[in-house]
C-alpha cells in the first residue's frame, strides 16, 4: 500500500495497514541508524521544522536526528523564544512557517486537538508530537516497533500500562495501536488517576497493580509527575511507590520473558525500580534508538517517500 | 397603523388551548379577537395554518453591552432575538462593567428604547463585581428596572453568601437566577466528563459539579423562602432535583437551552469550539432527562443562553476558546424540530416556555393574547424550514453549532406592540 495522508495526528484514525508501513518503513531505517555513516540523501531539499511549545528534550532530539539522517533542511523553533511570546497564535505562525516554504512541521503542545487545528491551516505535513493529554502518536509506534521487534507479533500479547493514565497521551495512543494490531491492554492506576470511561477505548481497567500484571508479556510504565501529588490526586511519593512502582518481586507476576518499556524521563525509585530499569528485560534505551527510526519512516512517508525505493 | 391577522391558529398558553381567530391590532393594542373580523383600513397579514402566539421572551441572553460591542451589541442582539420571533430578551449582566449598579441597569434601558429592536430586560448581578463577595444594591437595581439578579456566568460559591443574597433579594420580591457550578468540580474542565473527554484528552466537568450546587440551592430558597430560578440546567441528576423540590412545594423553577435539549457531547469531536459551552453538552441520557423534565413540566422555561463569541476568539486551541453559543437566531426551529414535531411538547405547551412561564418567573406582563392587551405578538409557521447558514445570521458573532442544521418550524412575524420587527423571514428595523 501507498500512504496517503497529509498528516499524523494520532492512532485513533490510523487503520493496521498503515501503522504496519509505518512499522515496516521503520526496519531497513533503523539499519541506517546503525551506520558508521548516518546519512542518506532520501530527504535532500526538503524542510522539516520543530515547533515546541513545551519543553522536550528527547522527542525533540530524536526529531532532529531523523531528519537530519535523511539530509532534510531543520530548524527548532521553541514556544518562548518565537513570536508565540509575543502573542501570536498557532494558526498565525503556522501559516507563516508554511509561506517560508516548510514541508513538514513537527508539533508539540499543551492543548489537546492542537495538531489537528493546525493540520486544517497549514498545507505542509503536521507530525503530532504530543497534544495535551490526547495523543502521542510516535511514542506509541517506537513502543510497538520495539514490542514487535522483540516478541515478534503483537497480536495476543497482553499489555500492561501502569500510573498516570488520566494525563498520559502516551498512554491513550498505546491504547489505540495496541488493541488496533490485536493485543489485550490492561491500564492500571490510582482511581484519581484513571480518566472516567476509558475501557470504552478498549483497554481492561485496574487499580490493583499485582491483578493487572497477571501473565503479561509487556509492562509499559509511565512517568509519574510530581506535580499531580501537590493537585492532591495521590497522598505521597512513597504511597504511589509502595502500590504502583513497578519492582523485581512484582515482575514475578508476569510472564519469565516480559518486557519493560518507559516512555522516559524517569523517575527511578518512584515508579521504577533501578534494578528493573537497568534489568535484563528492559527495552528502554533500544525505545530510544527506535524512535528515531520510527520517525525517519514517518518523514519519509509523509514527504512522498512511498513513491520512491526504501534507501539501503 | 392597523393589521389585522387572519386565518391563524391563536395559541394560549396560560389555558393551553388553541383557538381559530382573527386579531385587529390597532394603536399598539389588541382591538378584537374574533372568527372573520372584517376591517378595510387594516394591513391584512395572512396567518393561513400558522400559530400565532404571545411574543416569545428569552429570559436568558448575553447582549455583551457595554464592553464587549465587537461579539454583540444592543442593536445587533435584538434584531437576532426579532429574527428568532422574540418579542422580548432579559439580558445577564455579565458585561463590563457588569451590570451591578443602577448606572449600567440605566444605561442598557436606555440604549435598548433608542437602538432595540424589541424590549429589553436587564437583571442586575447578585454581588458587586459578580465576585461572590459583597450583595449589590438591589432595591436600587430594581427601581432602575432590574426584572432579577444573576451573576450567570459564575456560581456563588460561597453558601453563606448565596445565603444571604437569597434573604436579601426574597425580601425585594426578586428572583435569583442562579448559574449552578461547583468550580472544585468543574475546575479547568472543557467539556462533558465521559468517554469522549477522555478520548480526547480534554478535562472534563462532571455532571455532579452542577448537582451540588443545584441541591445546594434548592435547600437555600427551601430555608429562605426566595424565588430560586435554575438557569441552564442540564443532567439528569439536576432534572432530578428540581422535580423533587418541587414535589415539596420550593418556590423553584428551572430553563433549559435548546443545545442541551437537541446535542450531546459528541457534538465536540473534531476539536469544535462551537459546540464549547458552559454547562457542557451532556450524553444522552442526559438529554432524554432533560427533554422528559420539559414535557412532564419540571422544567419551566426554554431559553436560549445566547453567547456570542467573535470568530477568533474561537478560533484557537479548543481549551483555550471561551465557553458559549448563540441561539436566539435557532431556538424556535430547534423546539419545533426536536420537542413539538417528535411528541415531546404540544405547541400551547412549548408556547408556555417560551413566552408566559418566563413572564411569570420575572414579575412581567404580558403572556397571553387579550383583547385590550399590547400587541406583542409572534407568529411561527409549523412547515416552513431554513438551513442555518451563518452568512444569514443577525448576531454579530456566527459561534453556532447547527450550522446546515435543517430547522422546520420557524417564526414568521415578530410584532412588538403593535408594529412588525420582523415579516416573512425579513427585519423590517
Amino acid at each position: 500500500m501507498y500512504w496517503q495522508r497529509k498528516d499524523l495526528l494520532g492512532l485513533k484514525d490510523l487503520t493496521v495497514e498503515e501503522i504496519n508501513l509505518i512499522l515496516d518503513t521503520a526496519v531497513p531505517m533503523k539499519e541506517i541508524i546503525g551506520r558508521k555513516i548516518k546519512k542518506t540523501p532520501t530527504l535532500r531539499g526538503r524542510s522539516v521544522v520543530t515547533l515546541f511549545y513545551e519543553n522536550s528534550t528527547r522527542t525533540r532530539s530524536s526529531f532532529d536526528l531523523a531528519a537530519k539522517y535523511l539530509s532534510a533542511d531543520t530548524i527548532g523553533l521553541a514556544a518562548a523564544s518565537s513570536s508565540v511570546a509575543k502573542g501570536e497564535s498557532l494558526r498565525d505562525t503556522g501559516l507563516t512557517l508554511n509561506a517560508m516554504g516548510v514541508d513538514v512541521v513537527v508539533l508539540r503542545h499543551p492543548a489537546s486537538g492542537a495538531a489537528e487545528y493546525l493540520a486544517r491551516y497549514v498545507p505542509a505535513a503536521v507530525i503530532n508530537a504530543g497534544d495535551g493529554t490526547h495523543e502521542h502518536p510516535t511514542q506509541a509506534l517506537l513502543d510497538l516497533f520495539t514490542i514487535r521487534e522483540k516478541k515478534g507479533s503483537i497480536t495476543g500479547l497482553k499489555v500492561c500500562i501502569v500510573g498516570d493514565i488520566m494525563h498520559s497521551r502516551v498512554a491513550r495512543s498505546n491504547i489505540w495501536g495496541l488493541t488496533k494490531l490485536g493485543a489485550e491492554v490492561r491500564v492500571v492506576g490510582p482511581a484519581t488517576l484513571m480518566p472516567p470511561d476509558i475501557e470504552q477505548m478498549g483497554a481492561k481497567v485496574y487499580t490493583d497493580l499485582a491483578q493487572a500484571l497477571e501473565g503479561v508479556d509487556v509492562v509499559n510504565v509511565l512517568r509519574i509527575q510530581l506535580e499531580r501529588q501537590q493537585q492532591g490526586l495521590f497522598p505521597s511519593l512513597r504511597e504511589y511507590s509502595r502500590l504502583y512502582g513497578i519492582n523485581q518481586a512484582r515482575l514475578e507476576l508476569t510472564k519469565p520473558d516480559a518486557l519493560i518499556l518507559h516512555p522516559g524521563p524517569m523517575n527511578r525509585g518512584v515508579e521504577i525500580d533501578p534494578q528493573v530499569a537497568y534489568g535484563s528485560r528492559s527495552v528502554i534505551n533500544e525505545q530510544v534508538t527506535n524512535g528515531v527510526a520510527v520517525r525517519m519512516a514517518l518523514l519519509y512517508l509523509l514527504t512522498g517517500g512511498e513513491y520512491n525505493a526504501i534507501p539501503h | 397603523m392597523q393589521y389585522l391577522i387572519k386565518n391563524g391558529l391563536v395559541v394560549d398558553p396560560v389555558n393551553e388551548t388553541m383557538s381559530e381567530l382573527d386579531i385587529l391590532v390597532k394603536d399598539g393594542v389588541i382591538a378584537e379577537m374574533a372568527q372573520n373580523i372584517q376591517a378595510e383600513e387594516a394591513i391584512i397579514i395572512d396567518a393561513k395554518d400558522c400559530y400565532v402566539c404571545p411574543g416569545l421572551l428569552d429570559m436568558h441572553v448575553h447582549l455583551r453591552e457595554p464592553g464587549y460591542e465587537y461579539k454583540e451589541d444592543i442593536e445587533s442582539g435584538t434584531r437576532a432575538a426579532a429574527m428568532g420571533g422574540f418579542t422580548a430578551v432579559a439580558c445577564m449582566p455579565n458585561t463590563n462593567p457588569v451590570a451591578d449598579t443602577a448606572a449600567v441597569i440605566n444605561h442598557i434601558i436606555e440604549r435598548s428604547a433608542r437602538l432595540g429592536a424589541v424590549r429589553v430586560y436587564p437583571i442586575g448581578a447578585l454581588t458587586k463585581g459578580s465576585l461572590g463577595k459583597e450583595l449589590t444594591e438591589m432595591a436600587d437595581l430594581k427601581a432602575a428596572g432590574a426584572v432579577a439578579l444573576s451573576d450567570d456566568g459564575q456560581p456563588v460559591m460561597d453558601a453563606g453568601m448565596m445565603y444571604r443574597v437569597m434573604q436579601y433579594a426574597g425580601m425585594l420580591g426578586l428572583t435569583v437566577v442562579s448559574h449552578c457550578e461547583d468550580l472544585s468540580l468543574a475546575a479547568g474542565g472543557s467539556m462533558n466528563e465521559g468517554a469522549v473527554a477522555t478520548m480526547l484528552g480534554l478535562k472534563g466537568i462532571p455532571n455532579v459539579a452542577e448537582e451540588v450546587m443545584v441541591a445546594r440551592d434548592i435547600l437555600l430558597a427551601e430555608s429562605t423562602g426566595c424565588a430560586l430560578h435554575l438557569a441552564h440546567i442540564s443532567t439528569a441528576g439536576s432534572v432530578r432535583l428540581v422535580r423533587q423540590a418541587k414535589a415539596r412545594g420550593v418556590r423553584v423553577t428551572a430553563e433549559a437551552t435548546p443545545h442541551h435539549f437537541s446535542l450531546t457531547e459528541e457534538a465536540v469531536l473534531g476539536y469544535n469550539t462551537n459546540a464549547k459551552v458552559n454547562p457542557p453538552l451532556r450524553r444522552q441520557e442526559d438529554v432524554a432527562a432533560v427533554q422528559e423534565g420539559l414535557r412532564d413540566g419540571t422544567i419551566d422555561v426554554i431559553a436560549t443562553d445566547h453567547a456570542p463569541h467573535a470568530y477568533h476568539e474561537k478560533d484557537v486551541e479548543f481549551p483555550y476558546a471561551p465557553n458559549g453559543l448563540i441561539g436566539l437566531e435557532t431556538a424556535v426551529g430547534l423546539v419545533f424540530s426536536q420537542l413539538v414535531q417528535p411528541g415531546i411538547l404540544t405547541v400551547p405547551k412549548a408556547i408556555a416556555k417560551l413566552c408566559s412561564n418566563p413572564r411569570k418567573i420575572l414579575n412581567l406582563p404580558g403572556g397571553q393574547l387579550i383583547p385590550g392587551g399590547v400587541a406583542d405578538i409572534t407568529i411561527i409557521d409549523p412547515e416552513l424550514s431554513e438551513v442555518v447558514d451563518p452568512a444569514k445570521l443577525q448576531s454579530k458573532s456566527k459561534n453556532t453549532p447547527f450550522v446546515r442544521w435543517k430547522l422546520t418550524g420557524l417564526p414568521t412575524l415578530t410584532m412588538v406592540a403593535g408594529q412588525p420587527v420582523m415579516q416573512a423571514r425579513r427585519l423590517l428595523k
